[in-house]
């Protein structure tokens, strides 16, 4: 079997990339996103995309690039607020924008990775989420019918992987890397360090390597915060009090 | 902004509100005031914060110099962990809060109604953002508390008979407070708002004079 490490992003997205094609990008906010194949897409040029992510980037950072670049026809996210960029080509028309519920969107993907065309979800009934989609009751309470999502790529971004691209990633960069890698015709996953087989812990893998078919070591990574918050330390008389 | 509020402060809004929480119970609280619930958590209750972007058991804001970008809350401000915080994925996430595994959510709102719809992430041709996760929270938690100021920045009521704004979730709101007063609202049996409590100073006909939907005044008659 020909190794799944690629030597570089661009390496790693060859032969994959056509106009016109959806992808999927983990992320939630600026943290856990897969900056340096968002950079090898912008500088692959693809057009015409349609991206899955549940936000798309801020300015000047992660999906953003891509946005400002004119690569972008489509989002399907939750939320694209604090991106001034994003509402401009939206109200000219340039943008189009499917906005799902989070947790809508995370079960569309986990469906479309499952092989499940479609289930039923309270979230969003008597809303417009729920105009145009068939409503059904089950045990006297009303359920909207979501279908499944899949991508013919999606770009992940983990803390750890091993040449099986067996996955692990850290704190609350995980939200939707794991279930894009599984929905995802190809994926390809971005790690801060790439080990070597057995050391990663078998009982502690967030995501199996069956579902990741490329990985390369990332490089650079910025991580910027996109909300510093922070609490001051106690003085000694705090601490004495 | 005009005429100075003797109702509650935000501050007070959220203590309030943070005497809906019980032992044990498993919380998601939203951006804005119902944020500044988890400064009142009494020390006396052990209540776990999620996080809908993957987390359980939230930590405090991190000393200056210790923040971490692998460590963000659902508003993207920077948190910390606690000894028995988990983390898990998006769908995982959204299986607990669905799956009615939360007890209890706090949001903020820009409109209630009388038979508890709650509006709150939308104005359309003004505000262009996104649901986020509060349609699946009002849909999926067991108890849905609704805190805002009773009247908009011109004066209207924001409970008002129908909602104007898109819906978040209809017939989802269990109690609704507010600077002025609080109300519970019975979603599911139709039978309306009723008020539990005035604000100390403020009277039933101001909080009438305030209020477009009909309710029931209570024990507060």
């Amino acid at each position: 079997m020909q190794s799944k490490i690629f030597p570089s992003p661009s390496a790693a997205l060859a032969g994959l990339l056509f106009d016109g094609m959806t992808i999927m990008s983990g992320g939630f906010g600026l943290s856990g996103n897969p900056e340096n194949l968002i950079v090898a897409l912008k500088e692959a040029g693809v057009r015409g995309l349609t991206v899955i992510s549940n936000n798309c980037g801020a300015d000047g950072f992660g999906l953003w690039m891509l946005l400002n670049n004119g690569q972008i026809r489509k989002m399907i996210s939750s939320y694209v607020g604090e991106n001034k960029l994003f509402e401009q080509l939206y109200q000219s028309g340039e943008l189009e924008l499917e906005l799902n519920p989070q947790g809508t969107l995370a079960e569309r993907i986990r469906a479309g990775g499952a092989g499940i065309p479609a289930f039923y979800t309270k979230t969003g009934v008597g809303t417009v989420v729920a105009e145009g989609k068939p409503v059904e009751s089950f045990d006297g309470e009303l359920y909207v019918r979501e279908r499944w999502l899949q991508s013919d790529l999606s770009i992940v971004k983990a803390w750890k992987a091993d040449p099986e691209g067996n996955l692990v990633f850290r704190k609350t960069a995980r939200n939707f890397n794991p279930v894009m890698a599984t929905a995802g015709k190809v994926t390809v996953a971005e790690a801060e360090i790439v080990v070597a087989a057995g050391e990663l812990d078998p009982d502690a893998i967030h995501t199996p390597g069956i579902y990741v078919d490329r990985v390369i070591q990332g490089s650079g990574y910025e991580k910027r915060i996109e909300r510093l918050t922070t609490r001051p330390r106690p003085t000694s008389l705090g601490a004495a009090l | 902004m005009s005429e100075p509020t003797k109702g509650r402060t935000r501050d007070e809004m959220a203590a309030r509100a943070a005497r809906e929480l019980r032992d044990g119970y498993y919380v998601n609280l939203g951006i804005g005031i119902p944020t500044l619930v988890a400064n009142h958590i009494p020390d006396t209750l052990h209540v776990t914060l999620q996080s809908e972007n993957g987390m359980l058991g939230m930590g405090p804001f991190p000393y200056e110099g210790e923040a971490d970008p692998d460590l963000i809350n659902a508003g993207k401000q920077t948190i910390t962990e606690l000894p028995t915080s988990s983390f898990f994925n998006s769908a995982e996430s959204f299986a607990m809060i669905r799956g009615g595994h939360i007890d209890l959510t706090i949001l903020g709102a820009m409109e209630v109604s009388v038979g508890g719809d709650i509006a709150n992430w939308t104005i359309p041709g003004k505000m262009l953002k996104g649901m986020g996760g509060a349609m699946d929270l009002v849909a999926g938690v067991k108890r849905v508390v609704a805190v805002m100021e009773h009247a908009n920045k011109q004066g209207q009521s924001k409970i008002l008979n129908r909602c104007s704004l898109p819906l978040t979730g209809a017939a989802v709101v269990d109690l609704i407070i507010t600077d002025l007063c609080v109300f519970a609202c019975d979603k599911k049996g139709g039978t309306g708002l009723t008020l539990l409590e005035l604000t100390p100073g403020v009277t039933l006909d101001e909080v009438r004079s305030k209020t477009e939907a009909a309710f029931d005044p209570g024990h507060c008659a």
